[in-house]
């Protein structure tokens, strides 16, 4: 099955996947945000009935209509990108990952497709109360969507609730509940659902002290930020405590992302953190350059430990543990995960191969082997381990990895007290002097996307080469096609994209300019 | 409750979901068929945003309806799902980059600095419309014509051509199907011009688009149904689920489940009382017996597809790798546990029908257009 897959096609297809992926995550979050951000302040409107609150709900809903519009469009193309270019991964897993898109679907989408039409078009053919439902049920719409697809990602880092079935050849569902509840799921759930409000009021606080710069539209601009500091700042305090459940679950679930994220090399008791580091050009292995030596690093003593194990003296293992193994801590060398991963492999083909040739006591015994526990625990679970060729190919790429994470880590401390300050200025009406904080909101407008796409950097590069963690890499998942297709289909739908988010922007940033509008409807 | 349901059962109860769902999206082109008339009914601006408008305000139901289509599918047939996506590669890319530029181009059509201008948009709405609904239907007729597959051992799809599904096109029965559902869109798109747009002028124009549509819809919809219950078509042994041929076995299939063969009667006779009652007395309402007929209709196709053990996806390169519904199949645990979803779906379809009517109850005019805030 595999020797006829080479390396190009998976690379083209990741790369695919990243390009589809990456685009679709540049509009999501500012939906997930925003759309929670309009149905507070058109409750505001709801309560006070102060028109000036309905102004801004539309203004800030205008920019919501054209965000919304193209992240709808990247994103069907990943729902079936996971059957056109992962079609080995689509079956060997579709028992479970499908019923989350089909739950996303069902109980989602509709809802968020159906009363957004109301939240946009309604304001003048349904009551006030009917339309803030509809706004709010539009919000959370968008985000039970998110739910069901981060349950799914979820699924991928830490595959729990399934059972595999040498039968089928896949793995099948036995607990629904595991799946849907699993640590996994929740943090990630909790954790870019606020990462998405954090960006979304960055955005609106951004936008609204561009306002203020040019004199124009002050009362909006303050309410504006009044609104969106709040809820950034909640926001930000929850995205550090669920990203702080995050890490452990990764520390205890995908070790080898822990160590590449943190750069750690070299596993210790009482391990300490690197605050902020700088990797150099040479590497502290020869034989991999992917291992990056530090120029400069600020390490904090322990907390790493603590951070992964909530224990100051727990041991954190590094790359080259995993790699070559730790008797001490109970850590396998690769070889030997790999060695029995080929052998899960090697008796599923022999238990197919009884089968195929009608020799069904050989078939038997073999499924029963195969099924026992003892195979299972000690064999089986290390199946895409036989995969494997090269060592090197289990350690994730480091610098990006490390960069990413630290990136993300540092913008969003920043973003915490960059929403204290927006509060603290607002209340105290000081935000039209203090001008140097209006230019920096607006350039923290960019970082909040950088930090946003550094997320996805660290879960899913620091997760390679896996597709479902230990069971199944990326070269096993791939559609067997021609390499060059797939060239085809990235650079097509690269210039798409791109065609798209300039249109977006263009059309965005006119907008802003134009301004909000003074509304005369009738309610 | 579903748990005490056999496997057969759970799968066959997910075959009429899927096939609801397709029913469902065939009926909703409308927004497809609609946005290939927008240079045909409207000769004005104000018309073109007219009709532009009433489409723009319907056109996620369809998206979503393909997106949640999609989902089901892999959450009940993943088989199908990976051998169809994974190997037919060109056919579904081209549909999804056709769904991928309708997205946007209501929101950014009208907007200032839109950088493409309106017309690229428009375009982009009736290049949707017309290869959207074509692709779809071509791609479905392979469910009766086979395609160009094989599974290993581990199910693993292996695609024997390096056209990757486009040789769906020279079966021109494939094609008569996707050239069906395009006119049947148009239709409906029509159907709903007049039910939703206060103008006399596009009123009549949709009219007689749904007479001038209907004489090829039909042409090609006749063809493509007497064509299906005259040829072989592909059986399995439900107890070996060993593929072979049978000769009119689609036909069998409606003889031996008569309440398809009922649905589908009903289904055509509701799309043509919608044409009808439209065309000789011109009423404005056509689009609901015509639409229940169409899903009735789609509905009854696709149960002939994959009921009294017929291959739904069968093979052309290895007939004995031709899918069923038992072999594309979730587990029992899965179809349980996705069946206690579904008891959402009549809730879903509630709440839509009453945004609908809340949201339609007064027809879009000139005047609308001038003072709605959000236009498209």
């Amino acid at each position: 099955m595999l020797e006829a897959i080479d390396l190009s096609l998976v690379n083209w297809s990741r790369a695919q996947f990243a390009l589809t992926a990456m685009y679709h995550w540049m509009f999501v979050p500012l939906t997930l945000g925003l759309t929670v951000i309009i149905a507070i302040m058109e409750s505001l409107y709801v309560k006070t009935g102060n028109p000036e609150w309905k102004k801004i709900t539309k203004f800030w809903m205008t920019l919501f209509g054209i965000n919304f519009a193209i992240g709808v469009a990247t994103g069907i193309i990943l729902e079936f990108e996971f059957g056109t270019n992962w079609s080995n991964y689509s079956w060997f897993v579709g028992d479970i990952f499908g019923a989350p898109l089909a739950i996303e679907g069902i109980l989602a989408f509709f809802l968020e497709s159906t009363f957004i039409a109301v939240m946009f078009f309604g304001w003048n053919k349904v009551s006030k109360k009917v339309h803030l439902l509809s706004t709010w049920l539009t919000a959370i719409g968008a985000n039970l969507s998110a739910l069901w697809i981060l349950v799914a990602n979820a699924w991928m880092q830490k595959p729990v609730g399934m059972v595999f079935n040498p039968e089928t050849a896949r793995n099948e569902m036995v607990n629904f509940w595991d799946v849907l509840f699993s640590p996994m799921a929740v943090h990630k759930f909790l954790h870019t659902t606020s990462s998405g409000f954090v960006l979304a009021a960055i955005f609106v606080i951004g936008i609204s002290a561009w306002f203020i710069l040019k004199k124009r539209e002050i009362v909006f601009a303050r309410k504006s930020i009044a609104v969106a500091a709040i809820f950034g700042f909640l926001s930000s305090v929850y995205v550090i405590g669920t990203g702080d459940s995050s890490a452990r679950d990764i520390a205890r679930e995908q070790p080898m992302k822990f160590a590449a994220f943190e750069g750690l090399y070299n596993g210790s008791e009482g391990a300490g953190l690197i605050a902020f580091g700088f990797m150099s050009s040479s590497e502290t292995d020869p034989n991999n350059e992917n291992l990056k030596d530090f120029n400069m690093k600020i390490e904090i003593p322990n907390v790493l430990s603590y951070m992964a194990f909530m224990d100051w003296d727990a041991f954190v293992p590094g790359i080259n543990d995993l790699i070559e193994g730790n008797p001490k801590y109970g850590i396998m060398p690769a070889w030997e995960k790999i060695e029995r991963g080929k052998q899960a492999i090697a008796k599923l083909k022999a238990f197919k191969d009884a089968r195929k040739a009608g020799n069904e006591a050989a078939a038997e015994k073999l499924k029963t082997e195969f099924m026992s526990p003892n195979f299972q625990n000690n064999y089986f679970k290390y199946f895409g381990y036989g995969y494997i060729e090269d060592e090197n190919m289990l350690i994730p790429s480091v610098p990006l990895s490390f960069y990413s994470f630290h990136i993300m880590v540092i913008l969003g401390m920043y973003f915490m007290f960059f929403f204290m300050y927006a509060f603290l200025y607002t209340i105290k009406t000081k935000l039209r002097q203090k001008r140097w904080f209006l230019h920096l909101a607006i350039w923290t407008i960019p970082l909040a996307y950088i930090a946003s796409q550094a997320g996805w950097i660290v879960a899913e590069v620091g997760r390679q080469p896996w597709v479902i963690q230990d069971l199944m890499p990326t070269v096993a998942a791939v559609t067997k096609i021609s390499a060059s297709a797939v060239q085809v289909t990235f650079w097509l739908f690269a210039a798409i994209f791109t065609m798209l988010l300039i249109a977006e922007i263009k059309i965005m940033v006119r907008q802003i300019k134009i301004g909000p509008k003074m509304d005369g409807g009738t309610h | 409750m579903f748990e005490n349901l056999s496997h057969l059962a759970l799968q066959q109860y997910w075959w009429v979901i899927v096939s609801l769902l397709a029913a469902l999206f065939v009926f909703l082109t409308f927004v497809q068929g609609g946005q290939t008339l927008i240079y045909t009914i409207a000769k004005n601006e104000t018309e073109r945003t007219m009709l532009v408008n009433t489409l723009g305000r319907k056109w996620e139901f369809t998206f979503t309806t393909l997106v949640t289509f999609g989902g089901a599918f892999f959450a009940s047939f993943p088989l199908f799902y990976s051998t169809s996506f994974g190997g037919a590669y060109w056919v579904w890319l081209a549909i999804l980059i056709f769904f991928v530029i309708q997205a946007v181009s209501y929101e950014y059509r009208k907007k200032p600095a839109n950088f493409l201008g309106t017309k690229t948009f428009e375009i982009f709405l009736v290049l949707n419309g017309a290869f959207g609904t074509i692709l779809v239907g071509t791609a479905v007729g392979t469910f009766f014509n086979g395609a160009m597959f094989s599974l290993n051992d581990m199910n693993n799809v292996i695609w024997e051509t390096p056209w990757r599904g486009l040789e769906a096109v020279l079966t021109f029965h494939n094609v008569a199907l996707g050239l069906s559902v395009f006119f049947l869109a148009r239709i409906l798109g029509a159907l709903y011009f007049m039910n939703s747009v206060d103008s006399e002028p596009v009123l009549e124009r949709s009219q007689k688009q749904v007479l001038f549509n209907t004489i090829p819809f039909l042409g090609f919809f006749l063809y493509f149904l007497i064509r299906l219950m005259l040829k072989d078509g592909y059986a399995y042994d439900p107890a070996t689920g060993e593929v072979f041929m049978e000769k009119f076995k689609y036909f069998n299939n409606l003889l031996a489940m008569p309440l398809v063969a009922i649905i589908l009667v009903i289904g055509v006779l509701g799309v043509l009382l919608g044409i009808g009652r439209t065309v000789f007395q011109k009423v404005t309402c056509g689009i609901w017996p015509a639409g229940a007929g169409t899903v009735l209709t789609v509905l009854a196709l696709f149960l002939i597809a994959g009921f009294n053990g017929t291959s739904f996806y069968p093979s052309n390169a290895d007939l004995q790798s031709s899918l069923t519904i038992v072999k594309a199949s979730s587990s029992h645990f899965t179809l349980t546990a996705m069946s206690y979803v579904s008891l959402f779906v009549p809730f879903v379809l509630a709440y839509i029908w009453w945004v609908w009517r809340a949201m339609n109850k007064k027809k879009i005019d000139e005047k609308e257009m001038e003072e709605e805030s959000h236009v498209y």
